[in-house]
């Protein structure tokens, strides 16, 4: 789960690390008087979107007085932001982080993710801050400082003083510094984070280490036991067939295609998914209804496909292990007398009674093209859509 | 012999009385498992399915004698219930569970450290199908009668596309030593290099399906050790080629966040260390075919 930028923040500062003072604005009017609040002649409005890249694709702007702050935040809210990483669609801009500019000095920047190779925490600290961490491999690999941290006995204080000074800080600044990257580890193991980012980590003219922009990432899977991690949630900033499918249970990641997929386990969906491409066409979701393809999955699953506009033929292909092909049968009928489908359906079953499960779909009133093989139900998916543009 | 379990392994249900436990349960004794009784804490001395319940783990192996246990505990739990079975000489642990964190998984390892390697127990999955030995015992969920026994070896990440591997061998009649699921999440407790190594040690497999997926080093980290250490042949596919990077696709491991971790790149890597790559899904028992019959694959 990403939150935004001002939330990390907030995190971070209750974990020592220093950030510019600032405050959240949801219009103009709001957003003046921030500036005022915060003081100072000098404002950066940013908006806040879960995205990077934010200041290139004009996220970002510079304000030299209250009425300016009030006139950039007009500007933005409401507004879609298109950066490298949000993709064609953008994310709409809900909300604007007033903060107090900052005269830097230096631009560091600080990461920690897990290694899965050594299954330890990874700090990743570099001299070029401000530029993306793969921007940074590709340019400027020796200025990558990388340290690998035992999750048994957590951080310990020279390995903070090592990154320090490997970034070449000022002597009488180090410990301050080691506080930093000491409290961003603390931030990460203590709160089942996945990423911590700061980008830039600055030392402004004043001598002060600040984090800039900062991102934080947290482990779905830890959620049951971080209420305060799951309130900051903003389901705006995400795909709605996304959030649709999360709050039924169902594991969906929208793509660009034109394939809808309806399949059980993930690594049978991404299979499903190379199947297509390698005939010809390209996936338009992911969609794991879960191992049991149970018929209320299966309704729900239909509906979600159904809602995508993008969708012209939809693909279901369903192992079926534990439970049967006729049960599965039974419930793509039943799920199809609830959700009406205009468009091509292939069909494949495989595994318990697929003979079964075969018939009663045959006998059924539905339309559909029978499939059974992987690859058969993929080409037959293509040529559907070929027949539809003819 | 087949590698984990066989015919008389001992074998122990952790979250025994629950729902899904024991519905797995039963599945397992219906194919042959010997399943000598479970854990529950708080319902020791209970009798269910017929066999005894535990409070735990411990007391389970001092009275039926059990190596190997199977986990339906829920996330929150997961990783306790892991830790006590290795504290309990478990020999082998099949971890099903679902949605385990990730900082909980890199305990459970770190708990293990301090077992020698002879008293370490192997934990597999989480978020897994388990082992299979078709004709010999099941210690997982899969379904039983799409494996036919034989002589090829699979390890997997997914569930279904496993099952579907299994059903390719099947039609056409080649038959499966073990299989073992090693799990969808980013750190697990046996890596494909760790089964591969059982593999190349057990006389009744010949050759070893892998079937990968994007994200992580494991894939790749197994291919090199198959070159350095093995004779038997791998073949491979690896799912996910149609995956943006830096999404998570279902599985909490699937996301491509470095070199090396696409589908396209570990096709490269691995064709390096001179694993047969099965081109897509659909051919992958054709593939191993081929390469039982020593047929070399241009790919």
């Amino acid at each position: 789960m990403d939150i935004h930028e001002y939330q990390a923040k907030k995190i971070l500062s209750n974990f020592g690390i220093g950030i510019p003072r600032g405050g959240i604005a949801y219009s103009p009017e709001n957003a003046e008087y921030k500036a005022r609040e915060i003081g100072g002649s000098k404002w950066v409005v940013k908006a806040q979107v879960h995205s990077g890249a934010r200041g290139k694709a004009g996220g970002i702007i510079i304000c030299n007085s209250a009425l300016e702050v009030a006139q950039a935040t007009d500007k933005l809210l409401g507004k879609k932001l298109v950066t490298k990483q949000t993709g064609q669609q953008g994310k709409v801009i809900h909300r604007v982080y007033i903060e107090e500019a900052t005269d830097i000095k230096k631009e560091l920047y600080l990461g920690l993710v897990f290694d899965r190779s050594s299954e330890c925490i990874m700090v990743v600290a570099s001299t070029e801050g401000g530029m993306s961490v793969e921007e940074i491999s590709k340019e400027k690999p020796e200025s990558i400082i990388r340290s690998k941290i035992e999750v048994a006995v957590g951080m310990q204080k020279f390995q903070a003083r090592e990154i320090a000074f490997g970034l070449g800080i000022d002597p009488k600044l180090i410990s301050r510094t080691a506080e930093v990257i000491v409290g961003c580890y603390r931030a990460f193991s203590e709160l089942d984070a996945t990423m911590v980012e700061i980008n830039p980590l600055v030392i402004s003219k004043d001598e002060h280490i600040l984090a800039l922009d900062c991102k934080m990432s947290f482990d779905n899977n830890a959620l049951f036991r971080r209420n305060q991690i799951s309130e900051l949630r903003d389901k705006a900033q995400e795909n709605p067939n996304e959030v649709y499918a999360s709050d039924r249970g169902l594991n969906y990641v929208s793509l660009e295609g034109n394939i809808g997929n309806i399949i059980n386990g993930a690594g049978l969906a991404m299979a499903s998914m190379d199947m297509i491409k390698l005939a010809g066409g390209e996936p338009a979701n992911f969609l794991d209804v879960g191992g049991g393809a149970t018929p209320e999955k299966m309704v729900k699953a239909f509906k979600l496909i159904s809602q995508d506009k993008k969708v012209k033929v939809i693909l279901v292909n369903i192992f079926a292990g534990i439970n049967r092909c006729d049960w599965v049968a039974e419930g793509i009928i039943q799920a199809l007398q609830k959700i009406k489908i205009d468009m091509p359906l292939v069909i494949r079953l495989a595994g318990t009674n697929v003979e079964k499960g075969n018939k009663i779909l045959k006998e059924s009133k539905i339309k559909y093209i029978e499939a059974s093989t992987l690859e058969d139900a993929a080409n037959k998916a293509v040529a559907a859509l070929k027949k539809l543009k003819n | 012999m087949s590698i984990f379990i066989d015919k008389k392994t001992n074998i122990i249900i952790q979250g025994f009385t629950g729902k899904f436990g024991s519905f797995h349960a039963e599945e397992m004794i219906k194919y042959g498992t010997n399943v000598v009784g479970g854990v529950t804490p708080g319902k020791g001395g209970q009798k269910h399915l017929g066999l005894p319940v535990f409070n735990t783990v411990k007391d389970a192996v001092k009275k039926t004698g059990a190596v190997a246990s199977i986990l339906f505990v829920p996330p929150e739990f997961a990783a306790d219930s892991a830790m006590e079975a290795a504290d309990a000489g478990i020999k082998t642990c099949v971890a099903i569970t679902d949605g385990i964190p990730s900082h909980d998984m890199i305990k459970i390892k770190r708990y293990m450290r301090r077992y020698s390697k002879k008293d370490k127990m192997t934990l597999i999955g989480p978020n897994c199908a388990g082992v299979i030995s078709p004709g010999k015992s099941l210690l997982g969920i899969m379904p039983g009668h799409i494996y036919m026994e034989g002589k090829v070896g699979i390890i997997g990440r997914s569930g279904t596309l496993g099952y579907e591997a299994a059903q390719q061998l099947k039609n056409l009649n080649i038959g499966i030593s073990t299989s073992v699921g090693i799990g969808g999440d980013p750190i697990n407790g046996s890596s494909f290099k760790d089964i591969l190594e059982k593999f190349e040690s057990d006389d009744q497999t010949k050759a070893i399906l892998m079937i990968g997926e994007i994200g992580g080093p494991q894939e790749v980290e197994a291919g090199k050790f198959a070159k350095e250490n093995m004779k038997k042949p791998v073949i491979a596919y690896i799912a996910g080629l149609t995956a943006p990077k830096g999404r998570v696709m279902g599985h909490a491991g699937a996301i491509v966040s470095a070199y090396g971790e696409s589908a396209v790149e570990k096709v490269e890597l691995l064709k390096e260390c001179g694993v047969t790559i099965s081109k897509n899904p659909s051919v992958m028992g054709e593939t191993v075919k081929l390469v039982l019959n020593g047929k070399k694959i241009q790919s």
